[in-house]
């Protein structure tokens, strides 16, 4: 997995809430067997009509946010579905971090398998920042991992939480299943206990 | 550790293998279920790194989402579909999973066949790369929903890397009236809560109205925590769940069975155990439920009428329902029962059992579906198909005019052929109601078994307990 560590980028703003899987990638476009390729779908029947033209008022088919690497978005993103579809697409558009008030969790885990960071704020400072970016589309918003800051040059500067053993997974583009297998010991031990008292397992 | 700890708990310290200084766990999987869907890039990574799956027994696949309902003699005529399950089908082959194929009569919804199969059972922990795998919830399992990156670290390793939900209890008191089913509960919860009420924790769902529900009943519920934004749900497991796992095929048998139920009998929140959140419902106060929205919280009672954006508090919620109701193409203050529909859909892992085809066949009994519906009944598996045939449930479907279909995923997410053209309005039993769920520009409201065939009947939303 590719590190995340830092990111100068245009920020979108999409202020609505509850944007679930479905609108993120529609279920005909998960029939494919690859990760990649889907970023030309991302939130497709917001971003195109029923003839596949583009909706001129979609906000990432506007410049200079059809650029954005960063995403601003309302409460609840990524509800619905398990689907990684919705984080690959979001990926292969370019998107790289999300600032919500809150995430749905399976989203907001399979984002972090994905290099995507995923940043909870107040909803005051996501109001904020939504407004700054609505306000002044050109300028470019910088996130910083290992200080856990979001800033736009001297204008303003925020502070992000994050659980630091993602925040550590992602600095180094670490790959769990790699980290997993160094304790297989504890894990062949765990099978053989459970062999003896939870037979039917 | 506790020493009073809820069902959420010892679970998971019973499945913790190696905890972090930060918390972090490293958590034993033991049921892992797989489908044609979120899973051919998994077994893609496995191959790239010349990984096996670690434990095959414990794995079992099947095909649901793309398969068709109707006559499966020709195979799949959509490409894209073909070959997601011809993926599957080779994966399966080739790192010695067991497949339940399109041909099969145990093939069924992922969600369907594990609690059929007696592959799901309480106190273990299953994951599948499907958000619905709450469902499994309902036999006092740790069950949730999971990404392809996640499934191709189980496949690999039979473990997840995790930390612990919080724990919510919801407490339903009281009895179900006549007419109002899990279904109804599921969405007064959610209606209760909202769409994110449950995030982060694990709802524990408790009560004299839940203890009343079958297994059928408390699999609905659970199938539904997602929905209120839940890592997932779960029922401590009871007389009740012992009788309908006993015998089936992939249960414990004999002694095995005997000492597994003795285990089982020790999962139960202690007593004094302590919930970040708790939430108390009365049963007597639920009634038949829809939803008009495109939200699963945006429910209202079937008597109710639409509502309008000014009902609402804040104003991104406003900006929300105008935007629902344009989408929906209903306007505020119209009664539930005068709106009419085009398509009913009664399926899914939400309630496509055996006895939510028996509450549809008591409503259909003697009637006829509207000249102006098209009704589909999607059995949630090739078990519950036959039993229903069994039962001569399909006679009264077919007699009433009802399109009587093969197993699978079918409308509620729309992979195959059966969906919802832009605007059409159905009466759906399945569990997501979001814009384009069930087709570009569909319009689905979302329902029990019983009010989706009364809805069927009379061709417009309507109260089952007219019927």
């Amino acid at each position: 997995m590719k590190p995340f560590q830092t990111l100068r980028a245009v920020a979108a703003p999409m202020p609505m809430i509850n944007i679930d899987t479905d609108i993120i990638i529609p279920k005909q476009f998960l029939k494919t067997i690859k990760r990649t390729g889907l970023g030309v779908n991302a939130f497709n029947d917001l971003r195109y009509d029923e003839n596949g033209n583009e909706n001129k008022d979609f906000v990432l088919n506007k410049k200079p946010y059809r650029n954005a690497e960063i995403l601003i978005t309302g409460k609840n993103f990524g509800c619905g579905s398990s689907r990684e579809h919705a984080p690959w697409a979001i990926k292969d558009f370019g998107i790289q971090c999300i600032i919500a008030s809150s995430f749905a969790d399976i989203f907001y885990n399979n984002s972090f398998k994905n290099g995507i960071l995923p940043i909870e704020l107040p909803q005051e400072q996501v109001d904020t920042l939504m407004k700054e970016v609505q306000e002044n589309p050109d300028v470019l918003i910088e996130i910083n991992l290992e200080k856990q800051t979001i800033t736009r040059g001297n204008k303003f500067s925020l502070n992000f939480d994050i659980d630091p053993f993602r925040k550590h997974c992602l600095l180094g583009g670490i790959d769990d299943i790699d980290l997993t297998l160094e304790k297989k010991n504890y894990i062949d031990s765990y099978e053989n206990k459970i062999n003896t008292e939870k037979p039917w397992i | 550790m506790r020493t009073q700890q809820t069902l959420f708990e010892k679970i998971w310290n019973e499945h913790v293998i190696h905890k972090q200084d930060d918390g972090t766990c490293l958590i034993y999987i033991d049921r892992h279920l797989v489908h044609e869907v979120t899973s051919p890039q998994a077994f893609e990574g496995l191959r790239m790194n010349n990984r096996k799956v670690h434990k095959t027994k414990t794995t079992l696949a099947v095909a649901d989402h793309n398969v068709p309902t109707t006559n499966r003699t020709n195979g799949i005529l959509e490409e894209d579909s073909r070959i997601q399950i011809e993926t599957l089908r080779a994966n399966c082959s080739e790192f010695g999973v067991t497949l339940f194929d399109m041909d099969d009569k145990r093939q069924g919804i992922v969600h369907i066949i594990g609690p059929e199969q007696g592959f799901t059972l309480p106190g273990m922990t299953i994951v599948c790369g499907d958000s619905h795998t709450s469902t499994h919830g309902a036999f006092g399992s740790l069950a949730f929903g999971i990404g392809t990156s996640e499934v191709e670290h189980v496949l690999a390793t039979q473990t997840l890397i995790q930390k612990p939900a919080k724990n919510m209890r919801i407490t339903v008191n009281g009895a179900l009236s006549t007419g109002v089913s899990a279904k109804d509960m599921a969405l007064a919860i959610i209606r209760e809560i909202g769409t994110a009420g449950g995030t982060g924790h694990v709802i524990e769902y408790t009560g004299e109205a839940v203890r009343a529900l079958s297994m059928e009943g408390r699999m609905t519920l659970c199938n539904m925590a997602i929905e209120a934004g839940a890592r997932t749900g779960l029922i401590a497991p009871d007389q009740t769940t012992f009788d309908y796992i006993k015998g089936r095929p992939m249960a414990p048998q004999g002694k095995k069975f005997e000492m597994a139920v003795s285990y089982w009998k020790t999962l139960f929140s202690d007593e004094d155990a302590t919930y970040d959140k708790d939430i108390v419902i009365n049963a007597d106060d639920i009634t038949p439920l829809v939803t008009w929205g495109t939200s699963p919280e945006d429910v209202i009672e079937i008597t109710g009428i639409v509502p309008c954006p000014d009902d609402f508090d804040t104003e991104e919620k406003k900006a929300s329902v105008q935007r629902m109701l344009d989408y929906m193409g209903l306007t505020s203050g119209m009664h539930m029962q005068e709106i009419t529909i085009d398509k009913a859909f009664i399926g899914s892992c939400t309630n496509a059992r055996i006895e939510d085809l028996r509450e549809v066949a008591k409503i259909a009994q003697g009637h006829k579906v509207a000249d102006n519906v098209h009704a589909l009944i999607v059995p949630g598996s090739g078990l519950v198909k036959e039993q229903a045939e069994k039962e001569g449930l399909d006679k009264i479907f077919i007699e009433a005019g009802f399109d009587w279909r093969e197993p699978g995923c079918s409308m509620c997410l729309a992979m195959n052929a059966d969906k919802l053209e832009p605007e059409e309005r159905c009466a759906s039993t399945s569990n997501r109601n979001f814009e384009g769920r069930q087709g570009r520009g569909g319009r689905t409201h979302l329902m029990s078994p019983a009010m989706a065939a009364a809805a069927a009947i009379r061709g417009r939303l309507t109260d089952v307990r007219e019927f």
